[in-house]
């Protein structure tokens, strides 16, 4: 069964990190668990609290939802606006003398992309104060990076044809650029837009966690006030939402294509 | 070029395109309370973040070697965990082994609603019901997982060989050995590559876990923040970096060699 894998010495050596893994962790805690409350909880779960959805305070779950696709939509809408000339100038093939241009561009948007979100929103709930608007510049720093670098992958894959057509005929690099480079890639850059919509709003509903606005405060507050009917409307909600979104982007993307 | 020749059939559905993503940025703004003058005029405060971030405290990195190598052994373990409960799942979720589509469909489904809850959210509900430690970052590493993981492998099953599918049918095999016999094989090093590539992800993810209190780096990452301590949040945040890279480049090697 192990022939299809070419190397055994890697699977030898992955097996002893798994086994020594295991033994190594520190199971002690799981002695510690109250199965009462483990319970309390659940049927606590299979409570959802329904009056909390919707009150009229601009509190509850709806509005919340609603708060948190939109920290999610303005996150991928500024980050797209950044990320498009950048990603574009980041393409390694649009410059024909050594390209530092794009190496630069390059590196800037892989040092955006490695700092997970959460700690974005940390840095921005102290540079413009707990809210949403911290949530919405954490997405869109972070995805610049991500988007950025996808951009500058498609922009590298394009068909050559064109750009040489217009070359041959004397278009500038303006002309290559808007008429025969930036038309190709027009249709997968919105789909991957929307594609990341549908990320952004999955991690705005975790960034209120850090006072970054939407959903996550009030979830972490009733799990700290262990109000676990409130917590099952909340994870309800999400979960309602980010299927719906990833549903509809779906088509969205398909009639992209 | 004259504007009429670069103006097209579509131009309406664009305009209204255009409006309608204007009237939804405006709606969000107002909703989000976004303005670009608190940005800038808050950006001095910014200029002293960074200043203070500047001056990471190297002295501290001893005390992380220990929670670096927990949160990646948290990321194995869970892993593994959640792959050795995503394969049945996965087998479950594809018709050449259940030769029932409605039953494979509602296993679909239910393994989607276990990928829509973010993970960080688990996180805080496991850290309510666990207590803070390691064993919970490794439970919500391991229900991450197996919703990620099950999708690919159950994508990977309907790619493979019918050949060895009929063959063992067509012998009287039950479902059981025709899935143990002429499935998981094929599918094998797909698995163990994916297992690796969520080890890299979860790498990334536990390192934030921590802050809700399942354990890991993440857990002095929200400490650091709590007291102030810029120089050690640097500090934490450049080895957190170190170690995603690292990952990146060992897991693509290493199914390079797995596949």
């Amino acid at each position: 069964m192990l022939r299809m894998i070419k190397d055994k010495w890697v699977m030898a050596v992955l097996a002893v990190i798994v086994i020594v893994s295991f033994i190594s962790v520190d199971y002690s805690m799981l002695s510690s668990i109250s199965w009462d409350l483990a319970r309390g909880v659940f049927s606590g779960l299979l409570k959802p609290e329904w009056s909390y959805f919707y009150d009229g305070s601009g509190e509850d779950v709806f509005s919340l939802l609603i708060l948190t696709l939109g920290i999610g939509f303005l996150g991928t809408f500024f980050a797209s606006i950044i990320a498009v000339p950048v990603g574009i100038l980041s393409a390694q093939n649009l410059w024909k003398n050594g390209g530092v241009i794009s190496r630069v561009a390059k590196i800037i948007l892989s040092v955006l992309r490695a700092f997970p979100e959460l700690i974005y929103a940390i840095i921005f709930v102290k540079v413009v104060g707990p809210g949403p608007f911290a949530g919405v510049l954490a997405i869109a720093t972070h995805q610049i990076g991500m988007l950025g670098k996808l951009f500058a992958e498609e922009m590298e894959a394009i068909d050559f044809g064109p750009v040489e057509a217009m070359e041959s005929v004397g278009a500038g690099f303006l002309q290559t650029l808007f008429f025969a480079r930036i038309p190709q890639v027009l249709a997968i850059f919105a789909s991957l837009i929307v594609n990341h919509f549908e990320i952004a709003v999955r991690s705005a509903s975790t960034l209120g966690l850090v006072g970054a606005g939407g959903i996550g405060a009030p979830l972490i507050f009733a799990i700290q006030a262990r109000n676990w009917g409130r917590v099952s409307i909340i994870l309800l909600g999400v979960i309602v939402t980010v299927f719906v979104i990833d549903t509809f982007a779906a088509m969205l993307r398909k009639r992209l294509k | 070029m004259k504007l009429k020749d670069t103006v097209h059939y579509k131009l309406p559905k664009q305009i209204m395109t255009t409006l309608l993503v204007l009237v939804l940025v405006s709606a969000c703004i107002s909703l989000t309370d976004a303005s670009l003058f608190e940005l800038l005029g808050n950006l001095d405060q910014m200029v002293l973040f960074l200043k203070r971030f500047m001056q990471p405290d190297f002295s501290y990195v001893p005390q992380l070697i220990n929670p670096v190598i927990k949160t990646i052994q948290m990321s194995i373990v869970g892993t593994v965990l959640g792959t050795a409960f995503a394969i049945p799942f996965a087998f479950l979720a594809t018709k050449f082994a259940t030769e029932n589509n409605i039953f494979s469909q509602i296993i679909r489904f239910l393994l989607g609603i276990v990928r829509t809850v973010p993970n960080l959210l688990l996180a805080a509900l496991f850290v309510a019901i666990i207590g803070i430690g390691e064993v919970t970052g490794i439970l919500t590493i391991a229900v991450f997982t197996f919703g990620m993981v099950s999708q690919l492998i159950y994508e990977s099953i309907e790619t493979i060989d019918l050949g060895p599918i009929e063959a063992t049918k067509s012998i009287g095999a039950s479902r059981l050995q025709t899935a143990g016999w002429a499935i998981f094989p094929q599918v094998l090093p797909s698995i163990i590559s994916y297992a690796i590539y969520a080890v890299e992800v979860n790498v990334r993810a536990s390192t934030i876990l921590g802050y809700v209190g399942a354990g890991g780096i993440g857990v002095l990452l929200s400490t650091a923040l709590a007291q102030d301590r810029y120089d050690r949040v640097s500090v934490i945040i450049i080895i957190i970096l170190a170690i995603v890279f690292l990952c990146d480049a060992i897991s693509e090697s290493l199914r390079k060699k797995v596949m």
